[in-house]
């Protein structure tokens, strides 16, 4: 357990990052830095969600991407239909992604190990083709959306983005160390090391999945509304990319899935290498280095960063003794 | 309007089709079904297959030939991958689930962007003489290339599943996949056979490759589609069992063809996954489980 002046000290912390984000709002001026930022930390609120069902509880999540776009796409209807502020988009693609991580929380009733992963990929895939065959929302081509005036203290759409993305993922890392910490973290763990043990000793291992289901699949969503404005262009071949199933589940495997600030750490390295990789060479090349860093970490440092440091820290110790 | 001479096309054109998915998902249902291997890159050595005969096919060589002749360096490759997940993963024990399953999606990753950086995003296709030209039967037009995979698929799945009936080595991967303690005390070494079935899963993903890129155009992240198609089958059969997989192609091969025909193209990716994700509601352990 936690001391409580490690819970002040979070609080603190997120405060800092808070304060920092709206200096940089109010002082920075190249509009880019803003644009590449955003990336990073929507990817940290990915990372985060996707540890709390694939780090805690051990079932591995290759949906992201199904959850990211249907986060996207309940913005563009929303847009289209009402044209309702960002916030209440970021909203109801949490209520939706929360739906659909109970649905599939229900999967995992029946599908363990690999079969929940194709599970996923197989949600991914039809809802992709669901949406690419429906007009309203712009079918294969895709849709344009136009901005709308910026909101009072920001003066660029693309700053208020990346503020409201830091705040996201404020929610997002207090919401995982939350679970981490509490008496979820524990079931969830249970269920990862041995999910019979867990169910026989009293464990009530089908509600804590399914509260990690909907959770997850709430932030994931949320994660993929401001898509659409972010990019003033929605498409289901960006939206439902793989590529964001495999950095959610390559940053909190890098960072380390054990402690809630593995996949903050994961995704901050790994999203700022993929950006500037994508700046200087190409953006095929920081899949790559994706799936290399993936690969070479699970093999390699199975406890990620996070595992690294502590035995670093665990010989520290011991030659000082 | 639909008629029944529609139906009748499409029900001819996805028994062809289906018995060609099956030979795509012979090699997974050995890898998945009988290994226990999270083999998710399946599909990633199968596109990979099919780039390697474009290439031996830009040489001149006939594309089944050539996926003939990359099957014993894809017998090595895979024994390799085999033996690397064995040290890493499998001796280890601890939490080989979501490092492995993590470890195969890096390597599809690592697959498709490599063939992206040397061969681009274009699609590719090969050239051979069955290759444009079609077969007239009464008022139906078949494809000739369909028709040849088929026969080549046919040969491969059936040899494949009488390889692991009747002989002994196959008969050994078959007990391996039972209980392997129990051949551990019989003397037999199970990583050993698991290492060399995994090598003929891959090398069986060669020829499949071949096929593939008979079929249509491939391009490199072609294989997320059959990431579905070949775990449908997989699933669909009942892990391990090759005579199911044939049927289970068969059943996804009949299935998108009807709907390609009744909806159209555009909802085709859905069958295959769609299929899988009624399949692992109901019945996890397929038609024909173990």
């Amino acid at each position: 357990m936690r001391s409580r002046a490690g819970g002040y000290s979070f609080w603190i912390g997120a405060a800092a990052v808070l304060g920092v984000a709206a200096l940089a709002v109010a002082t920075v001026k190249n509009e880019y830095y803003f644009f590449a930022a955003y990336i990073v930390v929507q990817f940290v609120v990915l990372a985060t969600a996707w540890n709390i069902l694939g780090g805690y509880a051990g079932y591995v999540n290759f949906g992201t991407s199904a959850f990211f776009g249907v986060g996207a796409y309940i913005a563009v209807m929303l847009i289209k239909a009402t044209g309702m502020p960002l916030g209440v988009q970021i909203l109801a693609a949490a209520a939706v992604g929360g739906a659909l991580g109970f649905g599939v929380g229900l999967l995992t009733l029946r599908l363990r190990g690999i079969f929940f992963s194709i599970a996923t990929v197989a949600i991914t895939i039809i809802l992709e083709t669901t949406v690419i065959n429906w007009r309203y929302v712009g079918g294969a081509t895709g849709i344009q959306i136009l901005r709308p005036p910026v909101m009072e203290p920001f003066d660029s759409y693309t700053k208020m983005l990346l503020f409201v993305a830091v705040l996201l993922a404020i929610v997002a890392v207090a919401i995982a160390r939350y679970i981490e910490i509490s008496w979820l973290g524990r079931g969830l763990r249970a269920i990862r090391d041995n999910e019979e043990a867990a169910e026989c000793t009293g464990v009530p291992t089908l509600k804590l999945k399914l509260i990690a289901c909907t959770i997850s699949g709430a932030l994931m969503s949320a994660a993929g509304a401001p898509l659409a404005m972010y990019q003033s262009f929605v498409e289901p071949a960006s939206a439902f990319n793989l590529t964001y199933s495999v950095s959610a589940l390559a940053m909190p495997i890098i960072g380390g899935t054990s402690h809630w600030i593995g996949p903050v750490l994961g995704a901050v390295l790994l999203g700022t290498v993929q950006q500037v990789v994508t700046v200087t060479v190409s953006s095929e090349l920081n899949v790559l280095v994706v799936g290399v860093l993936l690969v070479l970490f699970v093999v390699a440092a199975p406890e990620g960063i996070v595992g690294l440091a502590r035995r670093f820290a665990a010989r520290l110790r011991k030659r000082e003794s | 309007m639909f008629s029944l001479d529609l139906l009748r096309d499409a029900i001819v054109f996805g028994l062809l089709v289906g018995c060609f998915y099956a030979a795509v998902s012979i090699g997974l249902s050995v890898a998945f079904g009988l290994l226990d291997v999270p083999h998710i890159a399946h599909p990633a050595f199968l596109v990979l297959g099919s780039y390697c005969t474009y290439v031996l096919n830009q040489h001149g060589w006939d594309p089944i030939v050539a996926g003939i002749v990359l099957m014993p360096a894809f017998l090595l490759l895979g024994m390799m991958v085999y033996r690397f997940y064995y040290e890493t993963f499998e001796k280890r024990g601890t939490e080989a689930g979501v490092r492995g399953l993590a470890f195969f999606f890096g390597v599809v990753f690592i697959i498709e962007v490599g063939l992206v950086l040397v061969f681009g995003v274009d699609q590719r296709l090969v050239e051979a003489d069955y290759i444009g030209t079609s077969l007239t039967l009464g008022d139906m037009r078949l494809p000739l290339r369909l028709i040849v995979a088929f026969a080549v698929a046919l040969v491969l799945t059936i040899g494949l599943s009488l390889y692991l009936s009747k002989t002994f080595t196959g008969r050994a991967i078959k007990a391996v996949a039972q209980d392997e303690a129990a051949l551990r005390l019989m003397g037999a070494n199970p990583v050993r056979i698991k290492q060399w079935a995994f090598g003929i899963a891959t090398a069986v993903t060669a020829l499949a490759g071949a096929l593939l890129i008979i079929v249509g155009p491939v391009e490199p992240t072609m294989d997320r589609v059959y990431i579905g198609r070949t775990f449908c089958v997989v699933v669909l059969a009942g892990l391990g069992s090759m005579s199911g997989t044939l049927v289970a192609g068969l059943i996804l091969g009949v299935s998108e063809s009807i709907v390609l025909t009744l909806l159209g193209a555009s909802w085709a990716p859905a069958v295959a996954f769609g299929l899988l994700l009624i399949m692992l509601g109901i019945r996890p352990q397929g038609l024909f489980g173990r």
